[in-house]
């Protein structure tokens, strides 16, 4: 568990707010690139931080996206109240969806979501309560290829 | 050209409808989603997509589509595949993305189609 | 491969950020409209050929640095997508071919240099 002096910044992302999706990930990047973190990991974040934020918007009443940055990983954290997952098994094959139409319509919901989230992470914790919410961990380590 | 012919182009796998590889394809249709295909595509046209769900099938079917490919390497699954193999839809399947499919087949002599709503004859780009 | 001349030969419409495509090289193209699959899959400096017209594709293009994109058959870009596009500097392009005959044309202009 990264400490609190590592965390870099606390991310507020409203459910169904697909206005702005996209927003957090770029603001995370941002931050990432003027930190000195190479072209690879920031990649592989880049990837990793919009899935989530889209799934929190596409599935949650609201949560948070919390980045920290430690001397060898950078760590995501994505908190939601919602839903949350009955079958993380099954949302974890790809092309598994629950998404509706409308998201469907706009290239979200192909349920590959999680699935690249978690091939990209080095360390990749998905844990829900269903009718509660759900929180997921990805650590991408700084020495990763 | 015929089907094996772009079977061989991209390298593809023959997932389903190995006894229709002799048909012949004039016009293709790249999309993702499907209500683009359902809008515009022409019948007897190759649909090149990376959606890989029943879905796409179902809507190749309902239009007369003479086949599909898969592109972007996208994993199947039995329903998937079961499906095209009771609706009698050819599947073939590679791994290059989008971009490189379109790019080689046009290269080849592939021709887009557009089926124009409004029209009373099929148009088609040339 | 600059946008500039890209979109001269293929007769594309600019909608936005006009200025940058004289000093915008491409480096391949990428076509799809699933944005989790754009998102790993395509690379900084592709073109992205889609026919998403909502203000995500701008939140894609920047997170993946593309040089700009090109919406296919004649397709209209949301007020908030050129609005969202033109403030982070992504170009965007409108074509009225479909996908597969554009896709088709870009890949022989950048084959053929």
């Amino acid at each position: 568990m990264p400490r609190d002096e590592h965390l870099e910044g606390i991310y507020y992302i409203q459910g169904r707010d697909f206005v702005d999706a996209g927003v957090v990930s770029s603001e995370i990047k941002k931050r990432l690139k003027d930190k000195g973190i190479t072209e690879d990991v920031i990649r592989k974040v880049a990837v990793i931080t919009f899935e989530a934020e889209v799934n929190i918007i596409s599935y949650a009443d609201q949560g948070t996206i919390q980045l920290f940055i430690e001397p060898d990983a950078i760590t995501v954290e994505a908190t939601d109240i919602g839903p949350g997952i009955d079958d993380i098994e099954l949302a974890l094959q790809e092309g598994y969806s629950t998404a509706d139409d409308s998201i469907r319509e706009m290239g979200f919901g192909a349920g590959m979501g999680l699935a690249n989230i978690k091939k990209f992470s080095d360390v990749f914790e998905l844990t829900s309560e269903p009718g509660n919410g759900t929180c997921l961990k990805s650590v991408v380590r700084l020495d990763s290829e | 050209m015929r089907l094996a012919d772009i079977r061989d182009i991209l390298n593809a796998k023959v997932i389903s409808g190995e006894e229709k590889l002799d048909i012949e394809i004039t016009t293709a249709f790249g999309a993702d989603l499907m209500s683009d295909v359902l809008a515009f595509a022409r019948s007897g046209c190759l649909l090149i997509t990376g959606l890989s769900n029943p879905q796409a099938v179902r809507t190749a079917y309902a239009l007369d589509i003479s086949a599909i490919l898969v592109c972007r390497g996208k994993a199947l699954t039995d329903k998937f595949v079961n499906i095209a193999r009771e609706l009698n839809i050819p599947i073939l399947w590679t791994q290059y993305i989008m971009f490189e499919v379109c790019g080689r087949l046009y290269q080849e002599g592939l021709i887009g189609c557009v089926r124009q709503i409004a029209d009373t004859e099929d148009k088609r780009i040339a | 491969m600059t946008l500039e001349t890209l979109a001269e030969k293929l007769g594309l419409k600019c909608k936005c950020c006009w200025e940058k495509l004289k000093t915008t090289e491409i480096r391949g193209g990428y076509a799809g409209d699933l944005l989790s699959d754009v998102m790993a899959n395509s690379h900084a400096g592709a073109v992205w050929v889609t026919r998403q017209v909502h203000q995500n594709i701008v939140a894609v293009a920047l997170l993946k640095e593309h040089a700009g994109i090109i919406i296919v058959q004649g397709a209209n870009p949301e007020k908030d997508t050129l609005e969202k596009a033109t403030r982070e500097g992504i170009p965007i392009m409108v074509s009225d071919l479909p996908e597969f005959e554009l896709v088709g044309r870009i890949y022989q202009l950048l084959e053929n240099g």
